[in-house]
């Protein structure tokens, strides 16, 4: 598997860190209920087939990207910055 | 029909031509009392154990593909009990007891070996932590006895034990640990619960789950609907999509763990050894292919394979532990779709449905489980009950952070495990 680095162009899977669906960049409010947290730490759509999920480029420019793929094929569709992405 | 050495001497005498398949293939009925939605290991046990223990027979076993297809089929068949935490411990040192008696209540041949699992350790550090270990197997009332170099030399001679970066120290003894056929488990269950008058239904996808009003009414399938009072979901890398169909959303990933085998070989490992510190573990199938395996390649995956980089890795901890495995030859590699819990323990719980029950999240120790997890199971969808052993394996637990079972003490979160 290899990705597509925004700054950094392909490189190979094991230059990244796999954090997680990109759930973790939809942060609840401080004053959320305890269900909102729940569902952003825990409870996961899991999906079979594409997906959105949060990579670092630990091993090269050190960015967090935001990587559609899917759970199926491991085709990788394409990656953006996470600093960019849509809150 | 029962097993025996004398049938085995009589059919091999004319021909083979007296075996039957040993469960039926029935059409579904229109009604259940309860369902059961995996016919893999677990929800074969279930189904037994709810007919065995809880004279519950008008039950069917829905599965998608066929009978062993699934992870059952793919994992590296060990069974041990030597867990660390209040929780798992319980609840393993009792599946440990399921299998110890499970081929004489099957009367079914599981080739269950008690060959001794050894967890090789490589500094003092890690000794205190496998006798801290070891205290609790024994506490449970399982077995552990504590190795120094020597004596694990005597068990496991052909390791390099004075490799540079990792030395061996000793290992943790397992005796009761070994392995089982895997296939010849879900077989086995599947012919007991058949013969206690469970359905078996293959090739039936549950494509929906009827709910009114909060109460499970029963399941739509690619064979039609099908009522039951009681619904089981039993899953075990497609429990996200099936508890979706029930509006859930489950504190799990799908990831993909890989396991090797060689091709055949003369016995050289007659014990599981595993290399905690390369995340490698191995042992030797009664076939003579060395089995081995490591770690998660850690990104969510369903595609049942994985990728070079892990492999790599898992030949370089086979090379650091034994370098004459470099003389043999790898004859195929696979990958199984993993539930990881944010904790690495599982889940057998009610759901806020009423009548639907879940039984998930075994991550990469689901095997060793099938028993246990059949009983316990079974027990709470008949009973409504927690059984005691698996009574911590909570849904909420995550919610409120109250009995999180963290074995590895890295953290209850997802990419952790």
């Amino acid at each position: 598997m290899r990705l597509t680095c925004p700054n950094c162009g392909e490189r190979d899977r094991r230059e990244f860190y796999y954090y997680g669906d990109a759930i973790a960049l939809r942060r609840p409010a401080p004053d959320a209920v305890p269900e909102a947290w729940d569902d952003y730490l825990h409870n996961r759509k899991n999906p079979a087939g594409d997906t959105t999920d949060l990579w670092f480029h630990e091993a090269g420019c050190g960015a967090w990207l935001v990587v559609d793929r899917n759970t199926v094929t491991h085709a990788v569709h394409g990656a953006t910055l996470a600093e960019k992405a849509k809150r | 029909m029962g097993y025996s050495g004398f049938r085995v001497i009589k059919e091999g005498l004319f021909g083979q031509r007296g075996w039957k398949p040993v469960w039926r293939d029935p059409e579904p009925k229109a009604e259940y009392d309860a369902i059961i939605i995996g016919g893999g290991g677990h929800g074969l046990a279930t189904a037994y154990y709810l007919a065995k223990e809880h004279g519950l027979t008008n039950i069917a076993v829905l599965e998608k593909g066929y009978i062993g297809g699934g992870n059952v089929g793919r994992n590296t068949t060990i069974v041990r009990a030597n867990y660390f935490l209040p929780g798992n411990s319980e609840f393993y040192s009792h599946s440990l007891k399921l299998w110890e008696g499970m081929e004489q209540d099957l009367n079914y041949n599981v080739m269950h070996s008690q060959r001794g699992l050894i967890n090789l350790f490589h500094s003092d550090g890690q000794r205190d932590a496998f006798v801290r270990r070891g205290n609790a197997m024994i506490n449970q009332g399982d077995d552990a006895i504590l190795l120094d170099t020597d004596g694990v030399r005597k068990h496991l001679p052909y390791l390099d034990f004075d490799n540079v970066r990792f030395p061996i120290y000793g290992g943790l003894y397992h005796p009761r640990g070994g392995t089982a056929r895997h296939d010849a488990v879900a077989w086995g269950y599947a012919r007991g619960a058949d013969q206690r008058g469970v359905d078996i239904i293959q090739n039936c996808e549950v494509t929906g789950i009827d709910i009114e009003g909060g109460v499970v009414k029963g399941v739509q399938t690619t064979r039609g609907a099908i009522k039951a009072k009681k619904v089981g979901i039993v899953v075990a890398g497609r429990s996200g999509q099936v508890a979706a169909m029930a509006g859930m959303r489950l504190p799990i990933e799908s990831h993909v763990l890989q396991a090797f085998v060689t091709e055949g070989l003369k016995p050289i490992i007659n014990h599981v050894v595993s290399f905690g510190m390369g995340h490698f573990y191995i042992s030797q199938s009664d076939k003579g292919g060395l089995v081995f395996g490591g770690d998660l390649d850690f990104y969510s995956s369903y595609a049942a394979r994985g990728n070079l980089p892990m492999k790599e890795h898992v030949m370089d901890a086979a090379m650091t532990l034994m370098p004459a495995i470099g003389k043999a030859r790898v004859l195929r590699s696979w990958g199984g779709i993993m539930d990881m819990t944010p904790d690495g323990s599982p889940i057998i719980d009610k759901t806020p449905t009423e009548g639907l029950f879940i039984d998930c999240g075994w991550c990469y120790g689901g095997f060793k489980a099938v028993p246990g997890s059949g009983f316990s199971f079974a027990h709470l969808m008949a009973t409504g009950q927690h059984h005691e052993p698996a009574a911590k394996f909570r849904l909420d637990r995550f919610r409120d952070g109250h009995g999180l079972m963290d074995e590895e003490g890295t953290g209850a979160q997802h990419n952790l495990h």
